[in-house]
């Protein structure tokens, strides 16, 4: 050690041994095994039966990522210009709902969604489920045959399942964005303004460019806990719309049990992860600061 | 100088009923470099915002070239600003932090006989005009570097360029070297009245450091509390101050109550002084303004006046002396060493003598009894910042 206080690195390291890098090793250790220990690739050969499960964890993540900066992004951006008082009671608006439990609000959602729920129940009292009969009816080739439906589908759907991953995981689109955004020098815009720029230009040539490095750091804070959630789409997809975290929860809880390809596709799922946050890495560079986990 | 390019008329402002300009009168030549210049809150950077178009005022005009501008928003003047911290886009590069103005004009197309169809300056014209700004600032190869990666001086001069590679007529800069060191702060003043002189337009600068405004002005306007103080060329402004505010504000002052007994002749401590000014009312009270270099020391039984030496303060070139008069205590620069406690007398000749008319100001300043306070806040000046009128307030 070079000097004193290299020590105080000691427990650091040590807890990165025992809970980062160990369990790597751990995951990648069953992953090339067999029940028995010994050497396989049968796992990653097996995997192919899941691409199904795979593309659909992917298809979900990436449209809740999208809707969280459609919406997040001009949230961030109409906040940011507001007085001071406004911005304060809007942040702590944005974050109250983190601070209550995570399955507590999507088991709101769930009663909401149901077919019997609270938005079924006032789509009938507005006769909007009537109405979509009667149009149907009409429309329908054969209307003797008709059934009309008592409810919409909502829950156990994918739209359901990204509502939910949007509901969670959009304040972290809103805070990284916000905070680069609410930190931009007002006289860049001003020098633009001077310059010749109007209002479309000041926000693509230089507000837009600038809040890059939110954007990323948000879309990472918002792909990779959809990519790998399981809690969402077990209670708002019904256990129709498997997903990866599903899959994975399986292999080591479920009765499907087998923690080796439990062990694969899981760090199957990593890698894939890392190779997207390192293309988005060198797309969003010399855009200063790189964007972190 | 040439013609007349802007007049402010009337000008008036306030914020949240403050008032911040009252009844402004200017008018600005063609080509030339007019300073701003006043201790924070005076109204100067409002002023400089009036014309640039961020702020509009409560009341009066501005007129270019004769039109009414007061609802033309920034982008359509024919101004161009250079921001107190620069404001470089950090996201581009020098070439393309300079180009900025150029890619968002449009200009009627050549080839289209109505002149209504608009197209964007083509490529090789901004890559040339870029490359005259860069030459002319001499940061020539400098064009693929981060704004963070120059140096202050650097970063102004692209600032500089980013405003002029659109040839305004006007350049508005505000404090631009408040945030360099003293070395290239002399430097960029040189600089700046060079580049002023090479492109041959309008600069208007604001700065409340009295030395930069003395060195590249054309034109000084001295301004206090909303107010135009004085306006004149750096001589006038410093040899012939029309109040106690300006002689204080310019350079060293000793400001003495006085009586104007006739034409060429004023009475100070009960003492006629021959003086060069006349034009005033006989026996009329007024201020007397006396530049501490213009004070020569003399033995005592040759000196008009004799007084005590309180303080020494050696300053490189010359000694700064504090020298107490019947209770007025006075700054006088000299050459010679005189101790504390020593006698002297001092002779003042006519031109040194400056006469003022009695103002608001009278009586605030130009006694150096305070003498230490008032050296620490002279120092200080160039830090400071003007909050009340920073460019964040819209």
């Amino acid at each position: 050690m070079k000097n004193k206080l290299s020590w105080f690195a000691v427990p650091y390291v040590v807890w990165i041994a025992l809970f980062v890098v160990a369990p790597i090793i751990l995951v990648v250790i069953y992953a090339f095994s067999t029940a028995d220990g010994s050497f396989t690739l049968d796992n990653f050969s097996r995997m192919g039966t899941y691409a199904v499960v795979f593309g659909r964890s992917f298809k979900l993540a990436i449209i809740a990522t999208a809707v969280c900066l459609l919406i997040g992004y001009p949230i961030s951006y109409l906040m940011s210009r507001e007085g001071p008082r406004f911005q304060r009671v809007g942040m702590v608006l944005i974050m109250l709902p983190m601070w209550m439990n995570f399955l507590l609000r999507t088991y709101s959602w769930m009663s909401i969604l149901e077919n019997n729920g609270l938005l079924n129940r006032l789509f009938q009292s507005i006769g909007l489920i009537d109405l979509y009969n009667q149009i149907a009816m009409a429309l329908s080739a054969n209307p003797a045959a008709y059934e009309p439906i008592t409810h919409f589908q909502l829950i156990n759907t994918q739209g359901a399942v990204v509502l939910g991953m949007v509901y969670n995981y959009l304040p972290f689109m809103i805070l990284p964005i916000y905070s680069v955004i609410v930190k931009l020098d007002r006289s860049l815009i001003e020098a633009a303004r001077d310059l010749g720029a109007n209002t479309f230009h000041v926000f693509r040539r230089v507000i837009l460019p600038l809040s890059l490095p939110g954007v990323l750091s948000g879309i990472t804070m918002v792909f990779v806990p959809s990519v790998s959630t399981f809690a969402i789409s077990k209670m708002l997809g019904g256990g129709t719309e498997m997903m990866l975290g599903d899959l994975i929860e399986q292999q080591f809880l479920g009765g499907a049990y087998n923690p080796q390809l439990g062990a694969a596709i899981s760090l199957v799922m990593m890698l894939i992860v890392v190779v997207c946050m390192v293309v988005m890495n060198r797309f969003g560079e010399g855009e200063e600061q790189a964007v972190m986990l | 100088m040439s013609k007349e390019l802007i007049r402010l008329r009337d000008l008036c402002m306030a914020f949240d009923d403050e008032p911040v300009l009252n009844n402004v009168n200017l008018y600005i030549n063609d080509k030339e470099f007019l300073t701003l210049l006043g201790p924070s809150g005076c109204g100067k950077t409002t002023t400089l915002r009036i014309i640039g178009g961020f702020t509009t005022p409560t009341s009066g005009d501005v007129l270019f070239d004769g039109v009414r501008i007061n609802d033309v928003p920034p982008h359509q003047r024919q101004i161009n600003t250079v921001f107190q911290k620069y404001a470089l886009f950090p996201h581009l590069n020098v070439f393309e932090n300079i180009a900025f103005g150029l890619r968002m004009q449009r200009r009627a197309d050549p080839a289209d006989p109505t002149g209504k169809k608009k197209v964007k300056i083509p490529e090789k014209e901004i890559h040339d005009r870029v490359m005259e700004m860069l030459e002319i600032i001499s940061l020539k190869g400098f064009e693929n570097r981060k704004p963070d990666a120059l140096s202050g001086g650097q970063q102004q001069r692209v600032a500089i360029a980013r405003a002029l590679v659109n040839r305004p007529k006007v350049l508005l800069l505000d404090e631009p070297l408040g945030a360099l060191d003293l070395k290239l702060r002399k430097d960029m003043q040189i600089e700046l009245k060079r580049i002023q002189q090479q492109v041959g337009i309008t600069f208007i600068y604001v700065t409340h450091d009295q030395e930069e405004a003395l060195t590249m002005s054309d034109t000084i306007v001295v301004m206090d509390k909303g107010s135009i103080q004085q306006i004149g060329t750096p001589e006038d402004i410093y040899n012939e101050p029309k109040n106690a505010f300006v002689a204080d504000f310019i350079g060293e002052s000793n400001i003495i109550d006085g009586i104007m007994v006739h034409d060429k002749c004023v009475k100070m401590y009960g003492r006629e002084f021959p003086c060069l000014d006349s034009g005033f009312e006989e026996n009329e009270p007024v201020d007397v303004v006396i530049r501490p270099e213009d004070i020569d020391i003399v033995p005592v039984e040759q000196g008009q006046l004799v007084g005590t030496v309180t303080n020494v303060t050696f300053k490189g070139m010359q000694y700064d002396i504090i020298v107490d008069f019947k209770g007025f205590k006075w700054l006088i620069q000299t050459t010679d060493h005189s101790p504390v406690g020593a006698r002297i007398g001092i002779k003042i000749d006519p031109d040194g003598i400056h006469v003022m008319k009695k103002s608001a100001y009278s009586g605030m300043f130009g006694d150096y009894s305070s003498f230490s306070e008032e050296y620490d806040e002279l120092d200080d000046a160039s830090i400071e910042l003007d909050e009340e009128e920073s460019w964040d307030e819209e």
